[in-house]
């Protein structure tokens, strides 16, 4: 299937008459042939100084749309330019008023297209770049304020409490999650007993891969790997929901019919979030034991009452109460980021797609960067 | 054109077309001929959208047959399909605009896609459809986001008609355009239809085009088209509902 016009080659024949240019159009003067077209166009345009009127003739055109007529208006325009007048002849009426609908097109100076480069553009995008970690973590203390002012609010009675949406965001935040991060702590905890198995069997210490186990889940691997899991699972879908609504005016719409957006959308939101991180943590430091031990004894050849009662001297409460006193604090930190860039997603889907990426990204690094803190902490008081 | 009666571009036979136990369509004839401008009115819900993205393909029908340029969609192979793509042009309700690309990329993009242009040439002609759709060159680099939602309509309606298509496809193109903006965009759809033989399938409320630009009116309701034929005929009618719609009150303040 094709244009049924769409077959003859375009023409722009110019034969000089004395004073006087004649440009001979034909063919198909149509968005399939523009291609071909405006060579011949410009050509025309560049013609013997001497010459002061040129008759464009239309004649033999057999179709002419917007291309074609925007073509034609161009050549016009440049032989203007060039200081000769020309009239466009033979030009069937039935066109007359799409050449019309393209004379005033292109008239103003349309803004130019804008390229940076060079140094300038690179240094220039540096300074930009700068600010905007600057203000990136300014976004995310501003969150922190607001959702802390939003809390205080509903416990001292001028907010609600919406325990409803709590609860739904528990479901999706924390129950959904149990399989996904029972699994894969499980299956770390029998990579880690396995690993240690391996090397600590060389020099005869089987039997400190349980001491090893139980401090490094306890304590580390368990909230880690669920942080990392609860960021990339519902941080992200936080920011992707808040961004789209934002995207779509709905938070406008809320704000407008006098609620508060950060107390309907986000607390919930972050008290989900805070509940289901310690709940999840603790599973997932189980899960990863329960693999550890089934590894030392399948494979390390460590039986199961061994290794609990090596494990009870091994590790004491305060090894546990740490990996949960983190637990809340790194979901708080989540939370905020996800609820944060998700308020700054702008218009277009692509800074919908940046914002969740950077949503993810951040908040894992913040969280790490807290664990960092934590550990100086409890060194520090001896725990 | 090998079509035998290809003065028919749009040809729907006995379509019906539902979600789940609902069914929008139902057995639903329609034809649209070639050049002209077919005003497709209907109260809000009736299904206009639905039928329009069904013919389009955009929506899985259930039961009928659809041609377009005398190609039945659903049996038409890839290359098929592309060569009827390439020819029609369609302005969604809502825009539809390419939120992470510029007015200019929007309008530029079809013709990207399609032609092989000189920058130059590709920029002058989206410029120059911006403008006779009423935009000034200046909202180029706006992004969708930063236009109003007749502005949003107007960069539509000009990536519907960027590559000077046969057949656009406008779902309410003057809805949310001021009187003049709305009487411009008609007099463009006009002016194209009649140098460009366009052929023009309009759903719209706007009983303004409906009386100065549309050469045909089909009415939908329960699933039907209940009338077909120019304003006269829907003038005349003494159906409740198009008596309603064309001879009310508001369409008499309007025509006053
Ligand atoms: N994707 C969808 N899923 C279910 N129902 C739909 C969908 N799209 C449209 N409908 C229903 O089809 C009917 C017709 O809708 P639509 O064609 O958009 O109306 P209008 O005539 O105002 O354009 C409405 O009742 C709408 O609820
Ligand atoms: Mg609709």
């Amino acid at each position: 299937m094709y244009p049924e016009w769409g077959l003859n080659e375009p023409l722009l024949q110019s034969t000089v008459e004395g004073e006087r240019l004649r440009l001979a159009a034909a063919g198909s003067w149509t968005v399939d042939h523009a291609r071909e077209l405006e060579p011949l166009v410009d050509e025309a345009a560049r013609h013997p100084p001497a010459i002061r009127t040129v008759d464009i003739d239309m004649g033999q055109v057999d179709k002419l749309d917007t291309f074609g007529a925007w073509l034609l208006e161009r050549l016009r325009r440049s032989l203007a330019v060039e200081g000769s007048e020309a009239r466009i002849v033979g030009l069937p009426d039935s066109y007359r008023a799409l050449l019309e609908e393209v004379q005033n097109a292109n008239s103003g100076r349309a803004p130019p297209n804008p390229g940076g480069g060079g140094l300038a553009g690179a240094l220039d995008l540096v300074g930009r770049t700068m600010a905007e970690v600057g203000d990136a973590f300014l976004v995310i203390l501003e969150m922190f304020g607001a959702v802390g002012m939003s809390f205080v609010r509903v416990f001292t009675g001028f907010g609600r409490m919406r325990v409803t949406s709590v609860v739904h965001h528990l479901d999706r935040v924390c129950w959904r999650a149990v399989p996904i991060v029972l699994l894969i702590t499980f299956l770390i905890g029998c990579i880690i007993a396995q690993q240690g198995l391996f090397h600590f069997r060389r020099f005869g210490a089987d039997i400190f891969v349980v001491d090893m186990i139980g401090i490094l889940v306890l304590r580390e691997v368990g909230v880690l790997l669920v942080c990392i899991m609860v960021a990339g699972r519902s941080g992200s879908a936080y920011t992707a929901e808040l961004g789209t609504m934002k995207m779509r005016e709905e938070v406008d719409a809320l704000r407008t019919m006098g609620f508060d957006p950060i107390e309907v959308l986000i607390l919930p939101r972050i008290i989900a979030i805070v509940i289901a991180v310690p709940m999840l943590t603790f599973l997932g430091a189980m899960a990863a034991l329960y693999g550890g031990g089934l590894v030392a004894w399948l494979y390390g050849g460590i039986s199961p009452d061994i290794f609990i009662a090596r494990l009870r001297e091994a590790i004491s409460v305060d090894h546990f109460l740490v990996g949960m006193i983190k637990a809340p604090f790194m979901a708080l930190i989540i939370g905020i980021v996800a609820c944060a860039e998700g308020f700054q997603v702008k218009g277009s889907a692509e800074s919908l797609g940046a914002q969740t990426t950077t949503s993810v990204v951040k908040s894992i690094f913040l969280v790490i960067v807290l664990d960092g803190l934590f550990a100086m902490f409890f060194a520090a008081i001896g725990k | 054109m090998a079509h035998p009666e290809s003065d028919v571009v749009i040809r729907v036979r006995d379509l019906v077309v539902g979600f789940g136990r609902t069914t929008v369509l139902n057995h639903l004839d329609l034809d649209v001929k070639r050049g002209e401008i077919l005003g497709f009115v209907g109260g809000s819900g009736s299904g206009k959208s639905v039928l329009l993205r069904t013919i389009i393909g955009l929506l899985p029908k259930r039961e009928g047959k659809i041609e377009v340029f005398g190609v039945d969609l659903e049996n038409a192979n890839a290359k098929e399909l592309q060569a009827v793509e390439r020819r029609w042009g369609i302005l969604f309700q809502h825009g539809a605009l390419f939120s992470s690309l510029t007015v200019r990329q929007n309008v530029q993009f079809p013709m990207r896609e399609y032609l092989d242009l000189s920058e130059r040439l590709l920029e002058e002609v989206a410029v120059a459809k911006l403008e006779m759709v009423g935009l000034h060159a200046d909202v180029c680099e706006k992004y969708p986001s930063e236009l109003s939602g007749g502005m949003t309509k107007r960069v539509a309606l000009a990536r519907a008609l960027a590559l000077d298509p046969e057949i656009v496809f406008l779902d309410e193109p003057t809805s949310g355009l001021d009187p003049i903006s709305a009487g411009e965009s008609d007099h463009l759809i006009k002016t194209l239809q009649r140098t460009l033989g366009l052929t023009v399938f309009m759903v719209t409320h706007d009983l303004d085009s409906l009386h100065t630009v549309c050469d045909r009116i089909a009415v939908l309701a329960e699933g039907k088209i209940i009338a077909a034929g120019p304003m006269s005929v829907m003038l005349a009618s003494e159906h409740p509902w198009l008596k309603a719609y064309f001879r009310g009150e508001i369409a008499r303040i309007s025509r006053n």
